[in-house]
């Protein structure tokens, strides 16, 4: 089972929860963490993993030999995200703006092209103590698309055995979860996809409200079941209630507002550490994901 | 001189735009006769880019030097490789037309832009 743990924006609550799921599920289950949030990850410092593999991720980027290049332009024409230029008798290369499609590299009548690797990022893995297999995805600085980084997580790792072990292959029961970046946009669309259910995790302000509206919209798009978290219940009167209600959204669990949480969370600390009274409710939360989606 | 000018409308007497990669129209005039053509611009439907693809089709049809209000850095770095003249229109005059820019080139009073002037997010 693979389950998505998303929400509006940072700071709302999604990595506290994934990982308190994750520590749950690791008492009877074989878990793994991704951390996809690959511009900022944060799992770890919750979970305290040994990091033990890891690999860059590159993407591929068009080179131009000056020597057989014409300046033709039909790479130019070619490429739809203006990543080249032909002018002045050269080609420019705007290594951020490709795709790495490699049409450009295809229709060179000189083959002036190759392509080469440039480094985006990389993939960190490792255990945690309690035996969570736990990967985490890392943007370089100043890299504008995450989404290599993000593919290579989910792929992790990156052997072809693994990658033909189907899941009922894999320990059973067996969960992945995956804590997604904040916001509504093309990576939080990435992490989903391939998801068997979603949870929302949102605080009831307007700005929460606003943020989950969003991000329902895409989990519909995508026709995924999901469930709503309330982080600091309590802090604001916004109706998602009524929200959730009139969406047919089941609310799972409500962690109210409270300041010795807030504290140990900002200090690094689990929310199983600070508060174990959580622990059946979350369990029970697991439960239910699990009925739900298997018994499909 | 090719004088190539970011503009909101369709003639040399319409608004300019300061946006160079988003700019509607571009009017190519001649500074010397004062003839022009106004060119849609290709790069308003691009995903991203837009700069870099307005750059090279303004080269591509013989512009000898561009009129804007902000260059990303990739149209700039564009246009410089292709030998054009990046002038900048002056700021906090929002209400230009095409003809107030020309003659302003003419007398020499458009300043030419040293560097990409913004982080390109908005239409370099
Ligand atoms: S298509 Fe090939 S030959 Fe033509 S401009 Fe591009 S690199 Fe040069
Ligand atoms: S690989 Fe694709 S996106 Fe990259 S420069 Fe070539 S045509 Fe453009």
């Amino acid at each position: 089972m693979r389950v998505v743990v998303a929400s509006g924006k940072g700071g709302t609550g999604k990595t506290t929860l994934a990982t308190a799921l994750a520590q749950v599920a690791a008492e009877t289950q074989a878990v793994r963490v991704l951390d996809c949030d690959v511009e900022a990850p944060n799992a770890a410092l919750f979970l305290h993993p040994q990091w033990s593999s890891g690999a860059e991720v590159t993407r591929p980027v068009p080179r131009v030999d000056a020597e057989r290049c014409t300046a033709c332009g039909r790479c130019a024409e070619v490429c739809r995200f203006n990543a080249l230029a032909v002018v002045g008798g050269a080609v420019l290369v705007f290594d951020d703006l490709c795709h790495g499609c490699g049409r450009c590299t295809w229709i060179c009548p000189e083959q002036a092209i190759h392509e080469e690797p440039l480094t985006v990022g990389r993939i960190e893995a490792g255990w945690t103590p309690e035996g969570i297999d736990l990967a985490q995805g890392l943007l370089r600085i100043g890299q504008p698309m995450g989404l290599p980084v993000l593919r290579a997580l989910k792929h992790w790792p990156p052997t072809t055995e693994s990658a033909s072990v189907s899941v009922s292959a894999r320990p059973s029961p067996w969960i992945e979860i995956r804590d997604a970046p904040p916001g509504a946009s093309c990576p939080v669309v990435e992490t989903l996809r391939g998801a068997d259910a979603v949870i929302l995790v949102t605080e009831p302000t307007a700005f929460g409200l606003h943020d989950l509206r969003q991000v329902v919209g895409i989990v519909q798009e995508l026709g995924l079941p999901a469930w709503v978290v309330i982080n600091r219940d309590g802090i604001g009167q916004a109706p998602i209630d009524a929200y959730c209600a009139e969406q047919g959204l089941p609310i799972a669990l409500r962690l109210p507002l409270e300041r010795r949480l807030a504290e140990a969370l900002a200090r690094g600390q689990s929310l199983l550490a600070a508060a174990p009274e959580y622990r059946p409710a979350i369990r029970h939360l697991l439960e239910r994901l699990r009925c739900e989606v298997s018994g499909a | 001189m090719k004088l190539a000018i970011s503009m909101a409308g369709d003639t040399l007497e319409a608004a300019f735009d300061a946006r160079f990669g988003r700019a509607p129209f571009f009017v190519l005039v001649d500074s010397e006769s004062g003839e022009w053509t106004c060119l849609p611009n290709p790069a308003l439907e691009a995903d991203g880019g837009a700069g870099v693809r307005a750059a090279q089709f303004l080269a591509s049809q013989g512009a000898q030097a561009v009129v804007s209000g902000a260059y990303g850095p990739k149209a700039w770095t564009t246009l410089h490789a292709a030998g054009l003249r990046t002038l900048l229109a002056p700021e906090g005059q929002d209400a230009l037309i095409g003809r107030q820019l020309l003659d302003q080139f003419r007398a020499g009073a458009l300043r030419a832009a040293e560097a990409a002037s913004h982080d390109g997010h908005h239409g370099g």
